[in-house]
This record gives C-alpha cells, structure tokens and sequence, in this order.
C-alpha cells in the first residue's frame, strides 16, 4: 500500500473516484436528479393527484393548453352536455364569448358547464335574447402548461414523474440499507465467529438462496400491499443473502490479519473489534454493493409494477409509470419514454458510480 | 453452427409451404383474453371455457348467432300446464362424434353429474330448479333421486321444484350440457383429453395446450354438419392485450374478444368497423357497507351517487367501452323493464346541485371533510375508475383513499364480510335473466357483500321465484329492482360492453348482449 | 469427485425440505384461497370443492399429505386448471421454456464473453464505451418494454418475424423471445467478463507470457480468458436456473405455453400444488446449477479440489 505520502485510504480512494470523470459525472447526475425529484413538484404548477378532465392523455408540448386551434373543439364539447347549439364565438383580450341557442329557453346555469372545462374559468352570462333562446356568454381562458403531457388519467406527467422518482429512489435506498445492514450484521458475525456457529449460519444463507425470491417477493406484496414502505423493507430484508457471504468472507482473512489478533491478545472484545477493526475494513465493499443494489431494488419494483402489484394510487413509482405507458406505446409514446429516460439515466448513473468506486477503492490497482 | 442454421431455415421454409398447402382449409384463429381452464362441460367457470365448449357441445336447447334459443340435442320439447315439468325429444339423428348415439340415459348421467358434490361443479347452482338437485349438491340426498328421467332412448323427462320461467334460457349455459356416459366410463378423468373426448357439437377437439391454444376441427358426425363452413378453430390464448393487437394487425388472429379499450380513438381510426363494441349483460357497480355509519343513510348513497359524472367515466376513462349505468339490471332482457334510480335522465348539472344540497344537510363539506376508503381489485381500468371519482368527490368534502389488493384477496375479503367503506365489484349474467342481477340485494345472499336487508324486496324477489305467468314474474322482478334503487346498496355505475376486434374476413360474428358467437355459424373469406 | 458430486446432492434433500416447508406455509397464510372469485361460489359449491381437494382438512394435515406425496414425486392435481395435473403441466411447459432459456443462455453467454473481452482490449477507447453503454442499456431497460418494441419493429414494420405465439417451436417464433430473454444478461455477462479480463491482463502470469513474447490471441484465449471466466460461470449458475424455468413476462408477451407463468399466475390464484410445484422446480433447479458451476470451476481453476 501506497502510504509514503502519509495519504489515508479513503482520500486515496477520493481523490482516484475525483479523476473518474464518469463517476463524477454521475455523481453530479443523481445529485441534480434527486434534487429535482424532491424539489421540483413544488414548481411544475400541478399536483401530482390533480385530474385535468379536459386533457386527458395530451402529448407534450411547450405552448400551454388549450392550443389556439383547440379553443372551438372545447367548446363544442363542454357545451354538447347542454344540448345547446353553438352559434359563433370570437376570442377577445383572453376572454371567449360565445353565443348559444336551443328551443327551449336556454338555462343561466349552462355558464357552468363552460367552468367545469379546464379550459376555461370565470365564465359568466353576457348577454340574454328577449326569447331567452339565444345567449351570450364569456369566460377566460385559462392556460395550463405540461410540459411532459398528461396520463390516462389526466394528470401531469412532469409532476408525475418527479413524485415517482422520489418513491422509486426512496424505495430503492431503503431496501438497499435494510439488505446491508442485515447482510453486513450477519455475515460480520458469523466470519468472525467461525467454526459451527459460522457453518450452521451460512448454511442456513444456503438453504434461503433456494427459496424462488420472486415467490417470496409476491407473497410479501400480498402481506403487505397496503405499505410500500413496509413491503420494501421486507424486500431489502430478502436480499441481503449476497452481501453476507461477501462480508463473511471479508470478516474471514482480515480476522487472520496480525493487528486484528494482537487487539484481540490485548483483552479487546469482539464487539470492539467487529467495530473498531472488521467493519471500517470492509465500508469499500459495501459501498460498492449498494450502489449495485439500489438499481437492483428499483428494477425489481418495476417488475412487480408490470404485474400489477406496484406502488398504491395516487403515488406512483417510475416501474408503475413504465409499465402504463408500455400499454400506451401505440397511441402514446411520451407516457413511456420519460419515465423510461429518468430510469434508465438514473440506473446509468449508478451503475458508472458503482464501477467508478469499485476502481477507485481496489487495492490490486494501488 | 453453419449446419444448425440451415436446418433451421429449411424447416421454417418446409413450414410456410405446408401452411400455404393448407390454406385450402378453412382455419379461423380466435383469440381470447384468457386460458381456458376445464374442457369439462360441468367443470367450467370462465366466459373462455364456455366459448369453446359450446363449439364442442351441444345442450338440448342451444343459442343462435344472435343469442336467442334454438333446439341443439333436442328436437322439440313440451312443458306442463304448470310449468313444472319438461320432456325432451331428442333428435334422432343425434350422434356422438365416435358414432354411438345421444341418449337420453346421458342426459341424466350427466345432469347427476354436474350436482353430485364429488364432481364439485361450480356452477351446479345453474340446474338448481330441478326437483331435488340442491339437497344432493348439499350432500343430503343420492344423485338418482334427481328429478330427471330417461322414459325411453330418445324421451326426456324433467321435473321442477316450481315453474321456472326461464328454465330454458338455464339449460343453454354449459354446465347443463349432456356428455357420453360410455365415454366417461371408459377414461375417468382423463376423459377430457384429446382423442378421448367424445363430443356431439359442430367440433371436435383435437388438441389442447395450456397458455398456448385449443385447437378444434369439424365434426363430420355433428348433426347439422353439412352448415358448418370452418375446418378448424385455433382458440389462442391472448392475455396479453397490446400483444394481441399486433398479432391481430399482422393477420394471425382473426378477431379477439378484448382490445385495449385505452387506444380505442387510435385504433377506430385504424381499424374501422373491425372494432366492435355493443351491450352486454353486465353491470360494474361499488357496495356501500350498508350497515357501517354513515354509509347506512340511503341520503348520503344517493348524493355521492349523484355526484358521480358516468357519462365522464364511460367516455373519458373507459373511451367508451361501457356505458354509464343508472340501474341494476342492464338493459337488453326481453320482457324486464328496468328500474332505474330517478335522477336517471337528469342533467349532471341538476344532479351536482342536488348532491351538494344533500351533503350541506349532512354536514360534510371541504372545511368538514369525510374520509371514505375505497377497496378495488388490482387493475388499470379499476384504477382509473377510482382516481377519476376520487377526483369528482374531493370539491364535496371527501377524502377518497383507495386501496387495492389482488383479485383473490379482494374477493376473499368481501366474502368474509370484512369491513370496508365502498368497494367495487361487477357481475356478468350467465344467462339472461334479472333475478341473477337483482339476488345481490337479497338478505343472506353469498355476493351480497355490503350485507344489505331489506324485507320488502326479500318479499318480491320470492313472489317473483314463485310466479308461473312470465310477465307477472318480471313485474315483481321490477318492482323489486325499484326498492333496491331507492335504497341504493349497490351504486350501479356502468354497464359492461363487448368489446372486441373481428376482422372484416369473418362472417356470422354477430354483436348480442351474451357476448355469444358459435363457431359453427361463422365464416372466413 | 462422484463422492463430491454424491454429498452435495445428499445435502441437498434437507434444503429442499426447508424450501418446501417455508413455501407451504408462508402460501397458505396468504389471504384469499383457490375458490375465491369474483362471482362468489355458494358455501356448499365451495365447500364441495374444498373437499375434494383436501382443503377442509387441519393445515398440518395437508402439509403430511402434500410431502408424502411429493416423496412418491406426485405434485398433486392443480386448482385452477382441473384437466390437468401439475406435472402434466411441467410436461408440456417445461420443454419450451428450457429450449427458450438454453438459446438465451448460450446467445448471452458467448455474446456477452465476446463484448466484454473486446471492451477490456480496449479500455477507455470507444468500443469499450460502447460496450459499457450497451451493457448498462440492456440491464436497466425492462424487459416489458423491450418485448413490445421488438414486436413492434421486426414484427409489425419490417415484417420479419411473427408477432407472438408458440406454433410448436418453429424457428422464427423463438427469435423475439429469444432476443428479449438473452438480453439483460448479455449485458451483465459483457460487465463481468469486462471486469475481470481487465485484472486478468494487468496479472503477473500475463505479463511474464507477453514477456515471453507469446502471441497477442494465444494469451487473450489462452491465458487471461480461463480465469477472467471464473466470475462469468459463477453468475451463470443461478441465470441458467432463472432463464431455463422461463420468464413470466416474455411468456405473457409472447404469448408462449412456458412454466414461467405458472409462477406467478398461480400465485396469484392461490394455486396451491401449482406454485408448490413451481417452488421445488425452481429450487431443484438452482441446487443442480449451482452444483454443476462448481464442477465447472474445477475444470477452470485447477486451484479447487474436491475433498
């Protein structure tokens, strides 16, 4: 080890993960992506539950709602309930005045047919015939942006969008901690244990490693499918097999190391020493491991989204948004193309952390 | 590798030209939205089964293209004064397809059958009517004191507890089909499987994989064979239903019986006429728990009712896949007028106005809020469903949380009288009648999951059950329909529809409110 | 090494037996049964069917009856589809999803070795950013979306291939799947061969070969590919395991007669005997892969013996 310098391990390891320009990059990415993803629902406008009953399913686009050539089309529409027939309308200083007429008299309460479109706002009645068979009436337009377009439902995927990655990110860190925190516990104790205690303990990894995990993961979706937080917890608590054979046999060859035997020699406990010695010799290793997992959990909540076990209404998760918008691909293909690029980018960016890190904390490389 | 290749191709090209051989035949290939699960006439549950079992099969009364009732295995038939008891005449011609004949000692085989709880027929409760078929199904009598009787080979006798009008209509579903006693003799259980079922409907099966297909072929022996214009039947399991809009549009189904109702502007624009939609019997309602406070107020049912926009949902979520729904019982029964709620044909302005009113008087409102949970089975169109009226009841005052849980949880739940707020269910006719909507009320009832009682409707619905005159019986089954409105246990919100492509090839496919369309009267160019 | 082979398939009885017990349980506390519907059966139907399949019985009573007969290798009847018994369903699924997985396995295992040795020849270039790109794209792209864009590409515009559906196994019909299943693991066997070619090039054997003046392909393939394989044939293990008893997605897409449904179809329809079956399938299958790995590691690294 290189440590004439006087240079610890860990700054060593940062200042090599600090020359990766990948790594940095994607560190810089998922920074900016779990900001957004936090942040970024308070700025888009819209809630993230919010029906636009008006604007179901549109496609992206930067000018706002409704398009000039739309205005005419939502009329029509909104006032079709009536059963009134749209004379002409003109559009004047942001406001629309359009004139009806029926048969029978026309109802002052039809103003509200026109409020009731997202289109429109503040309608009032303007103008009345003496028949009462013909009226005039205005309303502002009022102009919604979605920049992302909306859902089958309505609603703004922009905003969608962030709120899921939030649950998927949160999803994904906490089952990664939970896996860790087992796997490392574990795997800890029983390599520094050894002999029969350590046999039995990864035998009994053995016979769990068996056991079909997506079983295992359905069956916890049916426990627990009111919880995501719990259900996710229990699916960290399934996927810690891996981490504790790895830090077993970690535990294992630093145990035999001759500074872990001489603190031992010197009355020190072995809590201490799991503490002091075994665990901060491994942090590399389980750093690395989790920036694995984390892509790992998030890829396994989309799966069970696919089969329709994802994250309850009206949260979301980008596996939920994923997998809705692969039904909608034909008619709408935004609906899967960005939650897809969030996803995808995301797992790119923790992928080339985790490489990045790996290198960067490898001591054959030294 | 090389060699690997070759052969490869080679077969795939010896298999286009044995299917451009082929094309003589006429093959229809039909898709379905879901695995059969029993080829057993008396097994079955699901609408896909009965699709093919129908092909294969043939009751002794049987429907037409159009879904109205026409003699199958049975040539014609009497009923008593009373009503109370059937003969059969067989036809003559009648033969199972290894050539013995049909009798009627198979007839009363298999209607012991279906009710003897060791066959365990989920659908025993269809023959129920016959004299002595619920205590046997409930283990406390023998099968043959069933009130069926062979008088002779060809003669048919059956006898009823009471007159059950639409007695008839019941012996078309497939669970009242006859099998071939020699046959089931002969195999046991494995009597379903192809080459040892025995059939005597317009086909026979020939091959039958899981998650993949049935294939069915022309039954020469089939009494009216000389009608039948298709060679073979390829049932092909389509569950996936963008997957098997692909397949449709690259020709290799010919018609399915779902599409994906989300694209349905995209694919009408595409598609046309192929794409189907019309009627059915069925209705997609949500419980109220109706002996929970404060869902037990008939008020508070009635104005969340009328807060609902369905023409919203019909158009908007369900893009016109079903149709809003303001009554239990759909339209479509011959002779039943419904009972609809009476702001039915009201505008949802008048409607939204009346809600408010009633929920001002009840105290709920934005500032005063009312939590009501939401139960569906796990599903986008339930989703949407319920994001949609969680949305139109939040200017109310109600803070909607929805919760779903997987089909068989769901349901499981609900049978055990679990408690909950709303929850949603549907219910499809399996023949066409109105009793079979309007028992869901009934006090008791196993699907009367929000535990409804009324004495008044108990009352009609059992006048109803013990009325001979058909239009004196839907009268009752009306009236009956128009409490079970006013009180409002169940909030009817759309009607199901049958929604499928046909390709434009296929002729004799024709729309009826039982989503029934048997092979045997369809056609490929 | 038969003695080996002998005890660790010994040891494997008492594992599958946890397995088994775990499953049992742990499906039965699950809410809902079989006959749960939407059309709810009445009590005495229900009651009927429970008893012809045991299922009124104490639950330590099915559990006795259930491993006795998985001791005489009788799987039991299924629930959901009653024409069929569970392994008359393995018989005719299994073959299929094994063909699809063996394919996938192989087009993965080569495609993968190949792309990762070139991204390691050629460290930091483009090829190797390449590779890493293709890599990491085919491991987080699900495979719900790639399935329907390949229908959509080479079924529906280029006319290439069929859309979906089995046709007893003919050529074209086993592409898409194929492409579909293979893909993830392309992309992680490319990762870890990349991973380990590149430490194997910087080892001292390698270097003291080159040294040698041995040829540049005598020590890639001779020399630094046996050992960089070693973490490639560990992960093959449990692929092999996962592709061979099929992919719930790609057999729902496709539309293929595979078991890989039958696990979470089953599942969800509280199936007993069929997701019990599929449980001890996919155990047997990975104790047999995970056995067979380590025999193949003997062959690799002369370094590990069998005692």
């Amino acid at each position: 080890m290189n440590s004439a310098k006087g240079r610890s391990l860990w700054a060593d390891a940062a200042r090599r993960l600090w020359l990766n320009k990948a790594a940095v990059l994607s560190m810089a990415y998922l920074a900016l992506m779990t900001a957004v993803c936090v942040i970024g629902p308070y700025f888009t406008g819209h809630d993230f539950s919010t029906v636009y009953q008006t604007y179901v399913r549109v496609p992206p686009s930067i000018a706002p709602y409704p398009q000039a050539d739309a205005i005419e089309a939502e009329l029509n529409e909104s006032l079709k309930r009536a059963r009134v027939e749209v004379k002409g309308w003109e559009r004047k200083e942001g406001r629309v005045f359009v004139t009806i007429s029926a048969d029978k008299p026309v109802d002052e309460r039809t103003v509200r047919y026109l409020d009731r479109s997202d289109a429109f706002d503040g309608a009032k009645v303007e103008e009345k015939s003496a028949d009462g068979l013909t009226l005039t009436m205005s309303a502002a337009v009022s102009e919604e942006r979605f920049l992302f377009g909306t859902d089958p439902n309505g609603r703004d995927m922009l905003t969608r969008t962030f709120v899921a990655g939030r649950v998927s990110l949160a999803i994904g860190l906490l089952a990664g901690m939970v896996a860790v925190s087992i796997g490392v516990a574990y795997g800890a104790f029983s390599g520094f244990m050894g002999g029969r205690t350590d046999e039995v303990m990864m035998r009994i990894v053995d016979v769990l490693y068996s056991l079909p995990f997506t079983f295992f993961v359905i069956m916890l979706v049916v426990f627990f499918g009111r919880n995501f937080v719990l259900m996710f917890v229990a699916v960290g608590a399934v996927l810690w097999l891996d981490m504790a054979r790895i830090v077993r046999g970690q535990t294992l060859s630093i145990k035999r190391q001759e500074y872990v035997q001489a603190a031992e020699a010197l009355g020190v406990g072995w809590l201490g020493i799991l503490t002091r010695h075994i665990v901060p010799n491994i942090l590399g290793t389980i750093i690395i491991y989790v920036t694995l997992l984390v892509p790992q959990v998030i890829i396994l909540e989309s799966f069970l989204s696919f089969l329709g076990l994802g994250v309850q209404e009206p949260m979301s998760s980008w596996g939920v948004l994923i997998s809705q918008g692969a039904r909608n691909m034909d008619g709408a293909p935004w609906l899967l193309i960005v939650p897809s690029f969030f996803l995808t980018s995301t797992l790119f960016a923790l992928n080339f952390l985790g490489d990045g890190m790996r290198d960067a904390l490898d001591p054959k490389d030294r | 590798m090389k060699t690997w290749l070759w052969t490869a191709l080679l077969t795939s090209a010896a298999l286009a030209a044995s299917l451009s051989l082929a094309a003589a035949e006429m093959v229809y290939n039909r898709g379905a939205n879901g695995d059969p699960q029993s080829l057993d006439p008396h097994k079955t549950s699901t609408v896909e089964e009965a699709n093919i079992i129908r092909d294969l099969f043939s009751g002794l009364v049987v429907h037409d293209a159009k879904a109205d009732l026409m003699p199958g295995a049975a040539e014609s038939w009497t009923i008593s004064e009373d009503g109370k008891v059937y003969t059969f005449k067989l036809r003559k011609d009648g033969v199972w397809s290894d050539g013995s004949p049909v009798t009627a000692k198979d007839f009363v085989f298999s209607f012991r059958r279906v009710v003897d709880p060791a066959t365990a027929s989920e659908y025993a409760y269809i023959i129920e009517p016959i004299a002595g078929a619920k205590d046997i199904t409930a283990g406390k009598a023998k099968p043959e004191t069933m009130g069926v009787k062979a008088i002779d080979d060809l003669t048919l006798e059956i006898t009823l507890n009471s007159s059950t009008p639409y007695f008839l209509e019941l012996l078309t579903h497939q669970s009242a089909y006859g099998i071939s006693e020699a046959n089931v003799t002969k195999f046991g259980a494995d009597w379903v499987k192809p080459g040892n079922m025995v059939s005597n409907g317009a086909f026979t099966l020939a091959e039958f994989t899981p998650n993949d297909k049935v294939r069915i072929v022309k039954n020469p022996k089939f009494y009216d064979a000389a009608s039948v214009k298709l060679d073979v039947v390829n049932y092909l399991t389509a569950e996936d239903r963008s997957a098997a809009m692909k397949r449709f549009e690259a020709g290799e189904l010919d018609s399915n019986n779902d599409f994906p109702t989300e694209q349905l502007t995209e694919l009408k624009a595409k598609l046309g006429d192929q794409v189907r939609i019309s009627p059915l019997l069925g209705t997609y309602y949500y419980i109220f728990k109706s002996q929970k406070e404060p869902w037990s107020n008939p008020k508070l049912r009635h104005a969340i009712s009328k807060a609902i926009d369905r023409d919203y949902l019909a158009e908007k979520v369900w893009q016109n896949a079903m149709f809003p729904a303001y009554s239990m019982v759909p339209p479509g029964v011959a002779g039943y007028t419904t009972s609809t709620t009476d702001y039915a044909v009201a505008a949802q302005l008048d409607r939204e106005d009346e809600a408010k009113k009633l929920f001002t008087e009840l105290g709920i409102s934005p500032e005063k809020p009312l939590k009501m949970e939401l139960r569906f089975n796990t599903s986008d169109n339930h989703k949407n469903t319920a994001v949609a009226i969680q949305d139109m009841l939040k200017p109310f005052g109600f803070e909607v949380t929805l919760l779903n849980t997987d089909g068989k949880t769901h349901y499981s739940y609900l049978e055990q009288k679990g408690d909950f707020d709303v929850a949603r269910a549907g219910w499809n006719a399996d023949y066409k009648d109105p009793a079979t909507f309007l028992d869901l009320g009934k006090t008791g009832a196993g699907n009367n999951y929000g535990e409804y009682s009324n004495k008044e409707y108990d009352d009609l619905l059992s006048a109803a059950a013990s009325e001979a005159d058909p239009a004196k019986r839907m009268a009752l089954l009306s009236s009956a329909e128009a409490i079970l409105m006013r009180d409002l246990p169940v909030m009817p919100l759309l009607y199901y529809s049958n929604h499928s492509i046909v390709s434009s090839k296929i002729k004799g496919f024709e729309d009826n409110v039982m989503d029934i369309h048997p092979s045997r009267f369809i056609s490929k160019e | 090494m038969v003695k080996y082979v002998l005890r660790r398939l010994l040891t494997a009885i008492p594992t599958l037996f946890v397995v088994v017990t775990m499953s049992f349980f742990l499906m039965r506390l699950a809410p809902g049964g079989p006959f749960n519907q939407e059309k709810g059966l009445m009590p005495v139907i229900k009651a009927n069917l429970e008893r012809v399949y045991h299922l009124d019985e104490p639950l330590w009573k099915q559990y006795l009856y259930y491993l006795n007969n998985l001791a005489h290798g009788d799987l039991g009847p299924s629930y959901v589809l009653p024409d069929f018994t569970v392994a008359e369903l393995f018989r005719v699924g299994l073959p299929v999803s094994m063909q699809l997985g063996f394919s996938a396995l192989l087009l993965a295992l080569t495609l993968g070795t190949f792309l990762g040795v070139i991204g390691a020849l050629r460290q930091n270039k483009a090829a190797d950013y390449a590779v890493i790109t293709l890599a990491t794209a085919g491991s987080t792209i699900p495979t719900f979306v790639i399935a329907p864009l390949i229908q959509i590409y080479f079924g529906l515009t280029l006319k290439w291939l069929p859309i979906a559906g089995w046709n007893n196994g003919a050529f074209l019909h086993q592409v898409g799947p194929v492409l579909t299943l293979s893909l993830p693991y392309v992309a992680i066997f490319a990762r870890l061969m990349r991973g380990s070619m590149i430490e194997a090039l910087r080892s001292n054997h390698i270097r003291t070969a080159k040294a040698m003046g041995l040829s540049d392909w005598s020590i890639i393939v001779r020399h630094a590919m046996r050992g960089a394989l070693l973490p490639v044939v560990s992960f093959a293990g449990p692929a092999a395991a996962g592709l061979l008893t099929g992919s719930v997605v790609v057999e729902t897409i496709f539309q293929l007669p595979g078991v890989g449904r039958y696990f979470i179809d089953a599942a969800i329809n509280r199936d007993y005997t069929l997701v019990m079956g599929t449980v001890v399938l996919i155990a047997v299958f990975t104790i047999l892969f995970n056995l067979i790995v380590d025999i193949i590691y003997g062959f690799i690294d002369p370094r590990v013996r069998y005692e």
